[in-house]
């Protein structure tokens, strides 16, 4: 069936709006920012072509290489550990056990909070000279120690803490509608065959749950990318540069440091990054749906 | 900001107050405003480089005439006027003066180890060594936030390193003197700082580290002048029950930063006038006072009665009288990108086992990448 020229123009005058602010806003912000770091633009923008020497001055920046080492430690660690711990945690609450509505809430309430609110409590519990460590400590316990936090070499990692903390919850929540989802039958076939119970989750539900899992570590790994409040909230960066991650590079440089052209730079390297990783797995995905 | 909304009203303007959370959100509201042809009639910036593309770019009004006509060549300090002009012309009000390197200490703490006010930095040293021995209190409050360490930093290098040190670093940007022994001596005193500080310091407040000086719990505190405000609102009284100084090596010590107003440039007649008026009544000898009073700042006209300030604001005021102690301060000498990433050089060296050499060489690299 063909739509008539009529109706062809509305369809066109419908979409033009969303087209045009796609093109504006996504095409033509991104733009504009991979020009910008071409120039050597300071606190204002301007036009005059450096080439790609911010990229130099970015590779050779002290405090970028730590921000790309720390995401990709923060990256690999919040994604796997929030899985795991938010798929245990469901198969914790699958055991029809009691209270299950209340449980389920405490353990999605974090999820709830900003990372701000997020990073400044456990900000207070990692101190040493107020939280964990110190309440220890009056309780007779001595030689406790717990100082990650003031610890450049482990700072990161409080960050992982935190981010696992209030993740966890969602991910428990997709994976226990990925259990519900699993047929009784199948449990019964595997009670009948005899299989213990640990068995049944590690090799047929874990298997028939890829699409929970899948949508789980999209989600996360989104959070990644944008890493930004946590780190402003819990250490802004510190101790030293201990705990900087890129997104924090792009805005104190945009905004604090008057460096224009180094921040796009950073943030075109950002992009051509999170490209690199997805376009393999869209180029996969369309594979895919051609050959079905 | 009320004590210049009310003298404005006074005088018959309307003041509309534009406030932005934050000194760098509130920076580039105001800068966006004014890039996009929407300016604010006056906007407020620290003494410095900030505004040095706005001028370059033809975006703000001089306020030379208003300068001229209230001498405030005559009266004040050399650094301040300079900072404030560009091309020969003035392009900002310089409205007060902060100090940065104040050392604040409590009097009592001090006086338990027997210790007189420090005059210089192995004074100071002398005193930490003896508050440590006792045990008793944590020798050095401090703040462990980028920003609190190059602050500290700043204060070892004018205290051990002297004027030309100083302006050899931020200003002349010389990367040989980087590398100059007494550049790695600076260096040197600065890390030493590390063994009188608590562990609870990285991410502390500044205000919190001000407090634990308060509550005596620490004995002294590099910062700048804003932290009187605590001791004020502590109930402290300055000379008395706390004391404040600048450290020197004799060549130049107290650093002068600031805040100032520039008008971008109005196309309304009317607009002009008001911010010429604005101009005006910012430095009179009344409003100065009042506004310093306010502020915990000192003002920045040589000729007001400073009877009514404290102690502190006193001693600020004969510091800044005397032309070899004036120093202008880091933002005055280098641009945000530069300050910056000496920040993050110092932030490494005071949190990691850096030895000194590295950290003049990349001090030195930092200056040799601003050309």
């Amino acid at each position: 069936m063909r739509l008539s020229l009529n109706s062809r123009l509305s369809v066109i005058s419908a979409l033009l709006p969303a087209l045009l602010v796609m093109l504006v806003v996504y095409v033509g912000a991104t733009s504009w920012t991979v020009w910008m770091s071409l120039t050597n633009s300071r606190m204002l923008p301007n036009n005059n072509f450096v080439g790609l020497r911010q990229y130099e001055m970015l590779l050779g920046n002290d405090r970028w290489i730590t921000s790309v080492h720390n995401i990709i430690i923060y990256g690999v660690l919040f994604v796997s550990l929030a899985l795991l711990i938010g798929f245990l945690l469901a198969v914790a609450i699958d055991q029809r056990v009691r209270a299950e509505d209340t449980i389920r809430s405490i353990y999605l309430y974090p999820y709830s909070m900003s990372f701000v609110v997020t990073g400044l409590v456990w900000q207070w519990l990692l101190n040493p000279t107020l939280g964990i460590q110190h309440v220890l400590r009056s309780w007779g316990f001595e030689g406790a120690t717990f100082d990650w936090i003031v610890r450049p070499e482990t700072a990161i990692y409080c960050l992982v803490i935190a981010g696992v903390w209030q993740a966890s919850g969602l991910v428990m929540a997709i994976m226990l509608a990925g259990l519900r989802g699993v047929d009784d039958e199948i449990w019964k076939a595997a009670r009948v065959d005899g299989l213990p119970k640990w068995r049944v989750y590690v090799s047929i539900i874990i298997p028939m749950m890829g699409a929970s899992f899948a949508t789980a570590a999209v989600l996360l790994s989104t959070g990644v990318v944008r890493l930004y409040d946590l780190s402003v909230a819990m250490t802004n960066g510190g101790p030293g540069i201990a705990s900087e991650v890129p997104a924090k590079f792009v805005m104190d440089h945009l905004f604090e440091r008057a460096n224009i052209g180094l921040a796009t730079a950073a943030a075109t390297t950002m992009l051509i990054t999170v490209i690199a990783v997805v376009a393999p797995y869209l180029y996969w995905r369309a594979r895919k749906g051609e050959m079905r | 900001m009320k004590v210049f909304a009310d003298q404005f009203t006074k005088a018959g303007g309307t003041w509309v107050d534009s406030a932005v959370a934050g000194a760098a959100n509130a920076r580039n509201a105001a800068i966006s405003r004014t890039v996009a042809g929407n300016p604010p009639a006056a906007m407020q910036l620290n003494t410095g480089k900030q505004f040095d593309e706005l001028v370059e770019g033809g975006l703000l009004a001089d306020v030379d005439a208003i300068a001229t006509e209230g001498n405030w060549k005559g009266v004040m300090p050399a650094a301040i006027i300079a900072a404030a002009t560009r091309n020969g012309k003035m392009y900002a009000v310089p409205i007060n003066i902060h100090g940065q390197n104040w050392l604040w200490y409590n009097k009592a703490v001090l006086a338990s180890v027997g210790a007189a006010e420090p005059k210089t930095w192995n004074d100071a040293l002398a005193i930490l060594d003896k508050l440590k021995a006792e045990g008793k209190v944590i020798p050095l409050a401090f703040s462990g936030q980028k920003n609190w360490e190059q602050n500290l930093f700043n204060s070892v290098m004018i205290g051990v390193g002297g004027a030309q040190m100083w302006t050899g670093i931020l200003g002349k940007r010389d990367a040989s003197l980087a590398r100059s022994a007494e550049f790695k001596a600076v260096a040197v005193t600065y890390k030493k700082l590390k063994d009188y500080v608590d562990a609870g310091a990285p991410g502390r407040n500044w205000n919190d580290a001000t407090n634990l000086v308060i509550q005596g719990k620490a004995g002294m505190q590099i910062m700048g002048d804003w932290a009187k405000g605590e001791f004020v609102a502590a109930g402290k009284v300055a000379d008395k029950d706390y004391g404040c100084t600048v450290l020197s090596n004799g060549s130049g010590g107290y650093v002068m930063g600031g805040d100032v107003f520039v008008f971008p440039k109005a196309k309304d007649p009317s607009t002009t006038k008001a911010q010429m008026t604005l101009a005006r009544l910012m430095l009179t000898p009344e409003t100065q006072i009042q506004f310093a009073l306010k502020k915990g700042s000192i003002p920045v006209r040589s000729d007001v009665d400073t009877s009514a300030l404290d102690a502190c604001a006193q001693k600020g005021m004969r510091y800044v009288a005397d032309k070899a102690q004036q120093m202008p301060s880091g933002d005055m000498l280098a641009p945000p990108a530069m300050t910056g990433a000496l920040q993050d050089a110092i932030s490494q060296y005071w949190n990691t086992n850096m030895s000194a050499d590295e950290f003049s060489a990349k001090v030195a690299a930092v200056l040799k990448s601003q050309e």
